[in-house]
Formats: C-alpha cells, structure tokens, sequence
C-alpha cells in the first residue's frame, strides 16, 4: 500500500480546493492519520473505499474522542539592566493562551479486498458547544451505523445524513454525554448504614446533620 | 405502517454512488386478507435473546417487516471506565467485555499497548498466548453450537455435552491462571505465568482427544433433520453487505469472504502455522453454524502444532513495566481475530499513567448492524435462529 503522504497528495490532486492534512503520530506504533476537512469529507470517504489501489471497503472502528480546551502560560523573561549593563532583575511576563477545545471522530480503514491497512481519517468539529456536526459516514460505510449513534450518544456529535440517529447505550431521555472529559456523573445517592469516606461525605450533603443532643 | 422521514436537505455535498440502507423488502399489504401490523417487544428478558437484549420486531401476519434492536441494559461505560484507571488497571475489566473468551480480549488488550509502547514479547509467551487463544476459541464455538440448538428447540442436550468439555478446558485455565472465566492472565510484554509442562501435557492430552468428541458432536447434530429444516436458506446474508457493513469472524467467512485477521495481519507468531480458513457458499444460518465446526478442526491443529513447537524461556520481557507505566504520546489500534470476529482496542496516550482515550471495538455490537436485513421476510421462530447463529454478547455489545 502507498503510503500516507501519497495517499494525501493524490487526495489533494483528485480534490482540488480539499483540506487533506497529514497527522503525525510520535508514538512508535507510527500510525499516522489524514485530517479531512469538513465540506468534502464524505466525498473523500467515497473515493478511498472505491479507488481501485486503494479499496478500503471495511470500515473497523469509528470513535470520538473529546479534547477540551486547554490554558498554556507563555512566561517571557526579560532583563532589566542598569547604565553599567549588570542585571538587575528578571521581569517575567506571564500570558495565558487558551486553545479552544473540539470534538474528534476517527475511522479505522482497512481493505477486505486487498488486505491492507489501516488507513486513519479524522474529523473534528469546530467547537464542543454549538458547531458540533460532522457529515456522516454511514452513507459510505455501513459499519459505522451503530459506531455513530455511540459516538452521538456518548459525545454529542451530531452526523448529517445519518438515517437513524438516536440514543443506543443510555436511554432516550438522558441529556448529557457521558463520555466528555467534563461531564458530571449525578448526584445519585442511596442509603448506606455505615457510610465511610466519600459516601459519608455525600451523606452529609443529603441528610440535615444530626440534633447536637444527640452527638456525645 | 409510516416510511421514516425523509432527511431534511443536507448542507454537504451528496455523492453521486450511496450504499443502500435497510430498505425493507417485504411490503405489508393493506387489503380486505390483511389486517393491521403488530408490533411485539421480544425481550430484555427473554431466553432466546442471550441476555438482557430487545428487539422491536413488527409483524405482519407471521413476517417480519421491520426489526430494531434496542440495547443497552447492561451499559456501564465502560471506556469511562479505562480512562480513569492506569493501563494495567483496566485488563482485568477487559475479561467482563465478552466473558466467554477473557483471553482473547486480554491479548488483544495486552496487543494494543505493546503497539502504543513498543514492548516486545518473548517467543515462548507469544506461543502460550496462540494456545490460550485458540483453547477459548474451542470454547466460544462449541458454546455457541449449544446454544443455538437451544434456540432450536432442543433442551439442553447439545448444550449440556458442549459444557462438559468446555468444563475441562476451563479447569486447565483455572490451574494456569487462578481464574475459570475471569482470567486476566495477560500483560504487556508476555504473560502472568509460565505454563509447566504438566500443564503443556494436559493440554495436548485434552487437544488430541477433541476431534473425537466434535467428530461424535457432529455425529448427534450436523445431519439433523431439525437443523437442516430450520437453518438451510433462513437468514442469508450477502457478501458485499458484510464487507459493507464491517462483519467480521465466521459470520463474514460464511458469507464466502475469506478475510481472517490471523491470516491479514499475521500478528503473534500466525505466519508460522499451518491452517485454512474455511468459507461458506451461501450465508445462511447453516452455512454459520458450519463455519464454526470446521474452525475448531482448524484449531485444533494450530493447538497441535503450538505445543509441539513451543520453546523454553521466559514468559515475560525483563524490560516490560507494569507498575508506573506511562508509555510515550502517541496512539494505537491493535486487534486480533477474536471467536466472534475482530476485537480492537485503540488507545491514545498522553505520557500519563491513565489512557487518554480507552476505545472498545466489539465485534458483536458491529455484528448486529445486519440483524433486521436478515431477518426481513422470516418468521419470529427464525429470528431467534438467526440472532442465535450471530453469537452475541451483550456484555461486550453494551460495555
């Protein structure tokens, strides 16, 4: 199999205008991914499963993946001297830099027909709020049907042209998404006779604390 | 009945050439024979949904014409699950996915990481993990053909001789690993013990008496008549709808594409063995069961040769770190041809102790995308048969 800056360079040859972008993995599994854009992915989909080099008929695994937004400081140290040129002190100036966080849905490819693999497609959405639909590859590949509703479900990724895009895992009045990296599980809690530790904290929270005569 | 709604217009771009989805091909008729559709809810309890599993199946007259799947019962996140512990700390949550096969789910587990890692595995434990894989793929399948004669109607008397000899395989996991079912026997780089060669013994013993048994298995089961009545034509699934629709394992074979992982990727020592993949001609219910037969005759022989083959050494790589592991960023997908079809992990690592992301892919969640395609045109009496012969489980299908 030709490999993925190939595979990207035909890509952006056959698509013109695509955004095709490659991206590295440092790990030593070496598996590398192809970071489609959103306007042409499903067509870019389409073409690798049907491109006869190519052939990636077998869609394996599709999957989100959250990536909340996360805060860097940038310090930038700077010298102050006097006349002589000795320093005098360091001036540190801090800035905080936050890059915004996103949703990530990832496909596995491999070709049944050839025997060959895997190919890594991403996409991701423009922000974990409002901008969250991502064209859907059920169209293309059928194995992602019930992938994507799980990635619906447990991420809140909403895929366009998906035929039956419901809840699977949790029941169809749950609201949230259980899989982000933020989500709080519900303050769900039961009796115990001997509560100890964090459950004797819940405990507190959820019964009045007991009259003073009472304690010893 | 009502078509589902149109989808609203698209903002991307639709390509010329879509896959098909289920359409269903039989039509209800409205007409003065014909009465209304009924729609019956068979599960989450029932006994012929392999557990806590629902499907919505409509009906009309006596045929399917529309069939959901709804699960979920036993959902417990677990992905959540792996993304709060260390990467140790999730194998043993990996043997309660499918629990029939914990050690193929442990290997394909222990594959993932050391991809992620780049752990190497001694010789000697990459044959002790081929033997323990293929022992749970004698197990699965021998199950299964129980389980779906029960479907069938037979009381338990297939199902009852498939556990005593599953009964025996399990005592050998017992004495290796401390564990009949829950084994978490796995670890990157190698494995948790090292097998005796008592223990080779008795399983070489145990090995090179099986054919006898499937020969007498299939002696009380493939001709019969029951089998051959329900089975022939009833569920039929194409080729080019099991590539599309991403099934794997002998569901897919049966289907007549010969694609096996083992032989794909030859991951582990497979390469080195000598065995076929058997395929099936017509995808139908019987042609799975086959499937399953003759790829415990070809188990047995990778058995057969494994422990002739097997070296001395240890089973565990000095350099392997299980306490403290952070393995560097990066990500990795690794899977194995489970009983059941191809089981995957994908991690992503972050340099922390606890993966970033923990991905799960099940084969049988991905098996039953075809279950309503299969069943469009059959009897309720042969949906069992045909969930039966898909060889679910739903602790791996809700995780």
């Amino acid at each position: 199999m030709e490999n993925l800056e190939q595979i990207r360079d035909r890509l952006l040859a056959r698509f013109p205008g695509a955004e095709v972008t490659l991206i590295n993995n440092p790990g030593p599994s070496a598996q590398h991914s192809l970071l489609l854009g959103l306007a042409q992915a499903r067509e870019i989909a389409l073409f690798l499963r049907d491109d006869p080099a190519l052939r990636l008929d077998y869609c394996s695994n599709a999957t989100g993946i959250d990536w909340p937004a996360k805060e860097f400081t940038d310090v930038v140290r700077t010298p102050v001297k006097d006349a002589a040129g000795a320093t005098l002190r360091i001036l540190e100036e801090k800035t905080k830099r936050v890059t915004p966080g996103f949703l990530e849905v990832v496909y596995h490819l491999y070709s049944m027909e050839k025997k060959h693999g895997p190919v890594v497609i991403r996409l991701r959405t423009g922000n974990r709020t409002d901008q969250v639909t991502v064209p859907s590859l059920t169209p293309v590949w059928r194995s992602c049907d019930f992938q994507e509703r799980e990635i619906f479900d447990l991420y809140g990724v909403n895929f366009e042209g998906h035929h039956d895009l419901r809840r699977i895992l949790m029941w169809d009045g749950f609201k949230d998404h259980p899989m982000r990296k933020d989500y709080v599980a519900p303050d769900d809690y039961e009796w115990e006779p001997t509560p100890h530790g964090a459950v004797l904290e819940k405990a507190k929270a959820h019964y009045p604390a007991p009259p003073p005569a009472t304690v010893p | 009945m009502t078509d589902p709604e149109i989808a609203s217009p698209s903002a991307f771009p639709e390509p010329s050439v879509l896959a098909t989805h289920s359409a269903a091909t039989v039509r209800p008729v409205h007409d003065e024979f014909h009465g209304d559709l009924l729609e019956v809810s068979m599960g989450p309890q029932h006994p012929s949904t392999h557990g806590v599993f629902r499907m919505v199946v409509t009906l009309d007259g006596e045929v399917i014409v529309k069939l959901k799947p709804v699960f979920g019962y036993l959902h417990r996140n677990h992905e959540k699950l792996g993304e709060n512990t260390t990467y140790l700390g999730s194998m043993p949550y990996t043997d309660r996915l499918d629990y029939l096969c914990s050690m193929t789910n442990n290997w394909a587990y222990a594959l993932a990481v050391e991809k992620l890692a780049g752990q190497p595995v001694p010789e000697r434990a990459e044959y002790v993990r081929v033997i323990l894989a293929e022992m749970t793929r004698l197990v699965n399948h021998m199950c299964l053909v129980g389980f779906l004669f029960n479907d069938l109607g037979t009381s338990f008397t297939p199902l009852l001789y498939a556990f005593r000899e599953r009964e025996k395989f399990i005592d050998l996991f017992e004495s290796l690993s401390g564990s009949r079912m829950m084994c978490n026997f796995q670890r990157f780089g190698g494995c948790r013990a090292n097998p005796s060669p008592e223990w080779l013994g008795a399983v070489s013993k145990l090995v090179d008496g099986f054919p006898k048994f499937l020969d007498e298995y299939e002696q009380l089961l493939t001709g019969n008549e029951i089998l051959l009545a329900r089975t022939q034509g009833v569920g039929c699934l194409s080729p080019e709808l099991a590539v599309q629709a991403g099934i794997t394992g002998p569901m897919l074979r049966a289907s007549g594409v010969g694609y096996d992982i083992r032989k794909a990727d030859g991951y582990g020592i497979y390469p080195r063995f000598d065995f076929r993949v058997p395929i099936g001609a017509h995808g139908d219910t019987y042609d799975r069961y086959m499937m399953r037969i003759l790829e415990m005759r070809e188990s047995v022989k990778i058995l057969q040769q494994a422990l002739r083959d097997i070296p001395a050494g240890p089973v565990m790589d000095p350099k392997s770190r299980l306490r403290n592991f952070r393995p560097k960023p990066g990500e990795a997908y690794g899977r194995i041809e489970g009983p059941k079809g191809e089981i995957g992990f994908y991690l992503i690592s972050d340099g922390s102790p606890n993966p970033l992301r923990y991905r799960v892919r099940a084969p049988s969640f991905v098996n039953l995308t075809v279950i309503e395609d299969m069943c469009l045109g059959r009897t309720v009496a042969d949906s069992v048969v045909i969930l039966g012969s898909v060889d679910i489980v739903l602790g791996e299908v809700d995780r």
